[in-house]
């Protein structure tokens, strides 16, 4: 009976793969840690200092409101203006990129490859670069946003791209339909609620990126983080930061409740 | 008229899915195409409109050659050819009006389809081929708010307004109910008889494809082994065909044989 038991069960798979692992990733983080300094100690030991930081920042200045209310709106406007941009010109790119729409690998492989470049720049980097170019104000941050929302929106909506039906394309085949009119009719409508949706989630994260942006001067409220910040005036950067969070927690609510509806 | 002069077809593995085929199919006629799954039925029927190419041989659509069609030729040729899938193959996430005019998109130019504005006349046919089958109350609802049943109907409409004068199915009622089999069955003889649309069906079922073709062909390994009115096509014929005698779940049974 033993016997026939043993020879029936495999035996379970060794354990020493998971331990292995478990060793890289704490001398991983411990080498990390050491490596840039960071310790527990010293955190603790910096703990009066916040609460001093937190003690100027309370209570807000809200009189500071009315001076920072243009900026937190020239904030939102970049964050819409980038996102359109971006979504527009993602389209295309998101056609090229999924393999099944676009059969030439000699097509999909290269600008897949010229997305993801652009997805490994971070969107500080990309203000940075646009405020070298066309010197500071709102522009730099829209080109910024618009550069980064493309990367997302292309990345996401080419995901779906590759996973919709393809019996509604044979039916378009069929039917004497040309290239274009297949995408209109077979893909589009496919991928339509799932792309309205990516955009708005690349406008939340927009929305967030665009707070921060004016700290390289791209336009936005971010610039009177880094004044208030510079003048110590501390119960202004908590009127910011408060302002902030408001705006972003409200327009994450909305865009949240309306992709629920979308998909 | 379809003709089919020596068509083969080789994949790439080297299997032969049709071998030498030669076929003529007269307008109006209601062909039934039969085998074991496998045996080169939908393979057949995707050469037709070339959704599938063939390696040898020629078929020509009233005269023209499609294997040597090129571009627009092809687009003009398939336009005339309607197509009914197992899976329906609706947009379901657009409304059932849209789905139909959907046939039509192989008369415009691709702006305007691109625009999406399709003339009167176009949604006059769609309801047109909506009431034929019944189902134009449902014109504004979301194609995947219906039936299996209720779309594959709505897939015959699409067909419809293409006016297209040959209807290929491919295993149009494969996935549905006794029920709507035969009311699906009973739409697409209507149509043949009515609008004198040829009709080529591949089915599963043998009492089906007795009671509504006029004509049956048998497939076996990609060749044709019966070709004959239904009066021929005799059980021992079908055992013929399939190498084996017939199953009972080759049958539909009940409703149909006692429906009509």
């Amino acid at each position: 009976m033993s016997v026939n038991a043993e020879k029936l069960h495999p035996k379970p798979p060794r354990k020493i793969k998971h331990y292995f692992t478990a060793i890289i990733l704490v001398v991983l983080l411990w080498r990390s840690a050491v490596l840039t300094d960071s310790s527990i100690g010293e955190l603790i030991s910096g703990l009066p200092n916040m609460l001093d930081l937190l003690k100027e920042m309370f209570p807000p200045n809200w009189g500071y409101f009315d001076n920072i209310i243009d900026a937190m709106l020239e904030t939102i406007r970049m964050a819409l203006v980038g996102t359109t941009f971006g979504a527009i010109l993602a389209v295309p790119i998101a056609l090229l990129c999924a393999s099944n729409i676009t059969q030439s690998r000699w097509l999909h492989y290269p600008v897949r490859m010229l997305l993801n470049l652009i997805r490994t720049i971070p969107d500080l980097l990309l203000a940075s670069i646009f405020v070298a170019i066309f010197g500071l104000g709102a522009l730099p941050g829209i080109f910024a946003l618009t550069v980064f929302s493309l990367g997302l929106i292309a990345k996401l909506t080419y995901e779906s791209l590759e996973t919709i039906e393809q019996g509604p394309l044979e039916a378009m085949t069929s039917v004497g339909a040309n290239k274009t009119q297949r995408i209109m009719f077979g893909v589009i409508p496919q991928v339509q609620a799932h792309f309205m949706s990516y955009v708005l989630y690349a406008f939340e994260i927009n929305v967030r990126a665009a707070a921060v942006l004016g700290l390289v001067g791209a336009g936005g409220i971010g610039h009177y983080y880094e004044v208030t910040l510079g003048f110590l005036e501390y119960d202004k950067t908590c009127t910011i930061i408060l302002f902030t969070l408001a705006v972003v927690l409200i327009i994450d609510y909305v865009s949240t409740k309306l992709r629920e509806k979308l998909i | 008229m379809i003709e089919l002069r020596n068509v083969s077809k080789t994949y790439l593995n080297g299997t032969k899915g049709l071998n030498n085929i030669n076929l003529t199919i007269p307008a109006g006629e209601f062909v039934a195409i039969v085998g074991l799954s496998g045996a080169g039925k939908s393979t057949l029927l995707r050469s037709i409109n070339r959704l599938h190419d063939i390696s040898e041989g020629d078929i020509l659509i009233n005269g023209q050659s499609i294997t040597k069609a090129k571009g627009s030729q092809l687009r003009m040729i398939r336009r005339n050819i309607g197509m009914i899938f197992q899976s329906f193959n609706l947009v379901k996430r657009t409304t059932v009006l849209r789905n139909v005019l959907a046939g039509r998109v192989g008369y415009h130019s691709t702006i305007r389809t691109i625009i999406g504005k399709f003339p009167q006349k176009d949604i006059d046919l769609a309801f047109e081929s909506l009431d034929r089958v019944n189902i134009a109350e449902k014109a504004y609802t979301r194609a995947d708010q219906l039936s299996g049943g209720q779309q594959q109907r709505v897939a015959i409409a699409r067909v419809l307004a293409q006016e297209a004068q040959i209807i290929l199915a491919d295993e149009p009622v494969a996935s549905l109910d006794p029920l709507t089999t035969k009311q699906v069955m009973d739409d697409l003889k209507k149509i043949n008889m009515e609008l004198g649309i040829t009709t080529i069906v591949n089915l599963h079922f043998i009492d089906l494809a007795r009671e509504y073709a006029t004509r049956i062909i048998g497939l076996r390994a990609g060749e044709v082994v019966f070709d004959g009115p239904v009066s021929e096509a005799t059980d021992e014929k079908f055992a013929e065909i399939y190498g084996r005698p017939i199953h009972q779940d080759e049958l539909l049974g009940e409703p149909v044989s006692g429906g009509m």
